[in-house]
């Protein structure tokens, strides 16, 4: 492999695994400070990028569609916790399995009545539709170096929002003594009312993100969702950093497999999932 | 008889910046009960953690009948001996008191492989298991469910299993947490009848039960081994005295066998 | 004789009787039913009697099936005795083998371990030339359950399969309950109970959940290499984690840590499926809502509704 398909190559992989990052926080988030499993986590992916695919039908314009996308996505998020998810809390994880997987069931079925079950795909907008030539040949589209700069950003967010605001700390308290924050004053329902819609709109805004590179399709849910498992497998539950490092793992690990050992290629990412089980047992970075 | 059968040097643990227990030596006698005596957070569950392998050592080592045991895992710690009892009441709720005996029986002659044979036809473990729930007085409540049980009978069921397991050590955590005067009389009485076969460790906050049953005393104050020695020189003792004093009603003075709070 | 007992009695002789009286589709469609029920019931041990939520154990009923599959020679009929021992022993092996990964890491871990394991299997027959892709292996030939040159049973005939997957369902039941009274069992549920104390005591907690996994794993095989044999192929779907799931929905049916409450559960399942899909083809999403609804309003959990909250062990005066 010469220099320039080995950086295409490097330049997907983190691409890939930060998108995989912005799913796996949400799904680590709502599960190191809620307490709370949720399969369906990869659903929201899905809801994302038909949303993407529909409402830049509807509106024409991509960027109009993933404004409105979060704001619907955030919505779905209170919605869902208020009238779903806050039973959860002091259930035991068979019963938050189950019951999470009775909604994987129902969004896929929704999804297939009111957009059918076709393969979309979603025009890259203008601004982006191009490429940085790297030799005569290749070139390296500019929406990917697009997106994994978004992502970024948001991961700098992300650890700003956690470690530097007052409601940062409330989420960091909130996951480790739920009854003592509720005495003191705080809203313990609101807290875990807005992480859960930042985890929801986190896993759609990826899905909006990835739509125009990865199609939408049918399963592209419980794909993405299996492999967020193996992220926050790998990087330690409850541990957003932990996420990062092994999103960036898995990203870079799978796009070389796919590369290198064609026949194997969804099977590295859980070969590295077993590599780390044997050395680490409890996760890389393991907080909870 | 006067090597001890269990011993630690200079037995630490620490939790970031706190040092829980710090550099604690501590030895245990065959037939000798040897309490613990602390105000909370004196390090004293974190000891019996540590003895127990509940939680790993920071620092120093653990030694049982010569042996190094301080990296062995807490399993392999019971089956070689040493057996606990917890604080927090720490039983399969819902088995019956026989069953929860039973099963700390069978730990001692698991027979895994044995798996067409009913476990009940096992008629030592199960005579092990009748002797154990008799030995702390719940002969009558073999067969109710052990979450129906009063939290004295749940404590005394505690100390049933870890006598099931016959151990040669026995670490006992504030048996009498929440007892009446009754059940600790009777408590007190049980380990008074036990303590001539084992090496007892016990940690406890009932004074009265503490004098009436120690041969050696170690207080611990901060995770540190303030004055270890016979009762009468505790009882005695000033730096003791004035560790406790201050201290919540429960201790009493130290003087007098005054009634428990 | 106790009232359960008599219920079991009649429901075994119900089950008995059936293909005389029911149409081939009926027959061959309990025969699927009571497949399920070994590996619900195979399942049952793990979540229901060691405590351990598996979430990929469809993978084991994956390898049972491709075994005999891969193992079926191309132009003659397979031994069904060789090839179901082989297929109950590869299966067996590839749970320990994932066990030895996946036991050390409890809760919520486990859960997510044992999906992405099963995922590996799934693309390991979905994508390699050694699985044969998306389209399973189709097998030309019916095993022949012959023994020294006798042929025992047609397995062609739909009725002789259903009374081999009969006994088979009575085997698997019958063991799993001497299981359960046996040392090992009673460990097990201790460990259920609460694995810390077990561990005190002084059991070796993890050879104990491994050996759990493994016997779960070779019996789902079991199951497995029992639905390759009445349909004649294998797919990958067979491992998909729809299929983990829905094993899990019909222990919650029928009840967690009971064993006829396992093959209730699949009973109940196949009967909801059938139902629902002939209600809509988006049946689904009514099975999802189902789910939902039992998990949300059935207070304190599922298991005190079915009432065998008290009933906790294999052997207590009320039981089976």
């Amino acid at each position: 492999m010469d220099f320039y398909s080995f950086l295409i190559q490097l330049l997907n992989g983190l691409q890939y695994g930060l998108l995989l990052f912005l799913v796996a926080s949400g799904l680590t988030l709502i599960f190191g400070i809620m307490g709370i499993i949720n399969l369906a986590h990869g659903s929201f992916y899905m809801v994302g990028a038909y949303m993407a695919f529909s409402l830049s039908v509807l509106t024409g314009n991509l960027f109009v569609a993933i404004v409105l996308g979060i704001v619907l996505s955030v919505a779905l998020g209170v919605v869902l916790e208020w009238v779903l998810f806050s039973h959860l809390y002091k259930r035991d994880h068979l019963e938050q399995v189950l019951l999470t997987y009775g909604l994987i069931l129902v969004f896929e079925e929704l999804r297939s009545l009111i957009v059918g079950n076709d393969v979309h795909g979603v025009a890259v907008p203008a601004i982006f539709n191009w490429s940085i030539p790297l030799t005569e040949t290749l070139s390296y589209p500019v929406y990917r170096l697009f997106m994994s700069a978004v992502c970024v950003l948001l991961a700098v967010a992300l650890y700003l929002l956690i470690a530097k605001t007052r409601l940062g700390m409330m989420i960091r308290a909130g996951s480790s003594n739920r009854e003592m924050v509720q005495s003191l004053g705080l809203n313990i329902n609101l807290v875990y009312r807005l992480v859960f819609a930042l985890g929801v709109a986190l896993a759609a805004f990826a899905g909006m993100l990835a739509a125009p590179v990865s199609s939408v399709y049918p399963g592209m849910g419980t794909g993405v969702l299996i492999i967020c498992f193996v992220v926050v497998v790998i990087g330690g539950i409850g541990s957003v950093w932990g996420a990062l490092v092994a999103a960036l793992l898995i990203g870079l690990a799978d796009t070389f497999g796919k590369v290198l050992i064609p026949e194997a290629a969804g099977v590295t990412v859980y070969l590295v999932m077993a590599a780390v089980l044997l050395w680490r047992p409890e996760g890389l970075f393991r907080r909870v | 008889m006067s090597d001890a059968i269990l011993a630690t040097t200079d037995l630490s643990r620490r939790f970031g910046g706190l040092m829980a227990v710090a550099s604690v030596a501590i030895e245990l006698h065959r037939g000798k009960l040897h309490a613990v005596l602390g105000p909370n957070g004196a390090g004293k569950t974190t000891l019996i953690n540590l003895l127990s392998g509940d939680l790993p050592s920071s620092r120093g080592s653990i030694r049982y009948k010569g042996d190094d045991i301080t990296r062995l895992s807490p399993d392999r710690r019971s089956r070689i001996g040493i057996g606990r009892s917890y604080q927090k009441t720490n039983i399969f709720q819902a088995f019956t008191a026989f069953e929860n005996c039973r099963l700390a029986a069978q730990s001692r002659a698991p027979r895994p492989l044995a798996i067409a044979t009913d476990a009940l036809r096992h008629t030592p473990v199960c005579d092990a298991a009748r002797k154990a729930l008799a030995a702390a007085g719940l002969a009558e409540r073999g067969e109710w469910i052990a979450s129906t049980l009063s939290h004295g009978e749940q404590r005394q069921l505690e100390i049933a299993m870890v006598l099931a397991t016959a151990p040669e050590v026995l670490l006992l955590d504030e048996p009498l947490a929440g007892m009446g005067a009754e059940e600790a009389r009777r408590m007190v009485e049980l380990l008074k009848k036990i303590t001539p076969e084992h090496a007892i460790l016990l940690v406890e906050h009932d004074m009265d039960a503490v004098f009436a049953v120690a041969d050696v005393i170690t207080v611990m104050v901060n995770g540190q081994v303030l004055e270890s020695g016979e009762p009468a020189q505790i009882r005695a003792s000033p730096a003791v005295r004035a560790a406790y004093l201050g201290e919540d009603a429960g201790a009493g003075d130290l003087t007098e066998r005054g009634s428990r709070a | 004789m106790k009232r359960s007992k008599i219920a079991l009695l009649i429901a075994l002789a119900l089950l008995a009787l059936f293909p005389l009286v029911g149409a081939t589709f009926y027959t061959e469609l309990v025969t699927k039913v009571m497949i399920l029920a070994i590996f619900a019931l195979s399942l049952d041990l793990l979540v229901g009697y060691t405590g351990l939520v598996s979430f990929g154990h469809a993978a084991y009923f994956g390898v049972g099936a491709y075994a005999l599959a891969l193992l079926a020679p191309k132009y003659e009929a397979a031994n069904l005795w060789l090839t179901l021992g082989a297929a109950i022993g590869i299966a067996g092996l590839a749970a320990l083998l994932v066990g030895m990964f996946v036991v050390r890491v409890k809760g919520i871990y486990f859960i997510m371990v044992t999906l992405a394991f099963a995922q590996m299997f799934y693309f390991v027959f979905h994508d390699t030339k050694f699985g044969r892709g998306s389209d399973g292996i189709s097998m030309n030939f019916k095993p022949e359950a012959t023994i020294g040159g006798v042929n025992l049973f047609d397995l062609g005939n739909p009725t002789h399969v259903y009374y081999l997957v009969l006994v088979a369902l009575l085997a698997v039941f019958l063991f799993l309950r001497a299981l359960l009274r046996s040392p090992f069992g009673r460990a097990l549920q201790g460990i259920r109970s609460n694995e810390h104390r077990m561990r005190s005591l002084g059991y070796p907690v993890y050879r104990y959940k491994l050996a759990s996994f493994a016997i779960a794993g070779a019996l789902a095989g079991f199951a497995g290499y029992l639905s390759a044999m009445q349909f004649g192929f294998a797919n990958p779907e067979l491992l998909s984690w729809h299929q983990s799931g829905n094993v899990l929905l019909m222990l919650i049916l029928g009840g967690i840590g009971s064993l006829y409450g396992a093959v209730i559960g699949a009973f109940a399942f196949v009967a909801l499926q059938e139902l629902y899909s002939y209600v809509t083809t988006h049946w689904q999403l009514l099975l999802g809502a189902t789910i939902i609804a039992l998990v949300i309003f059935l207070p304190g959990g599922l298991a005190s509704v079915m009432g065998r909250f008290k009933r906790t062990l294999v052997g207590e005066p009320e039981d089976e």
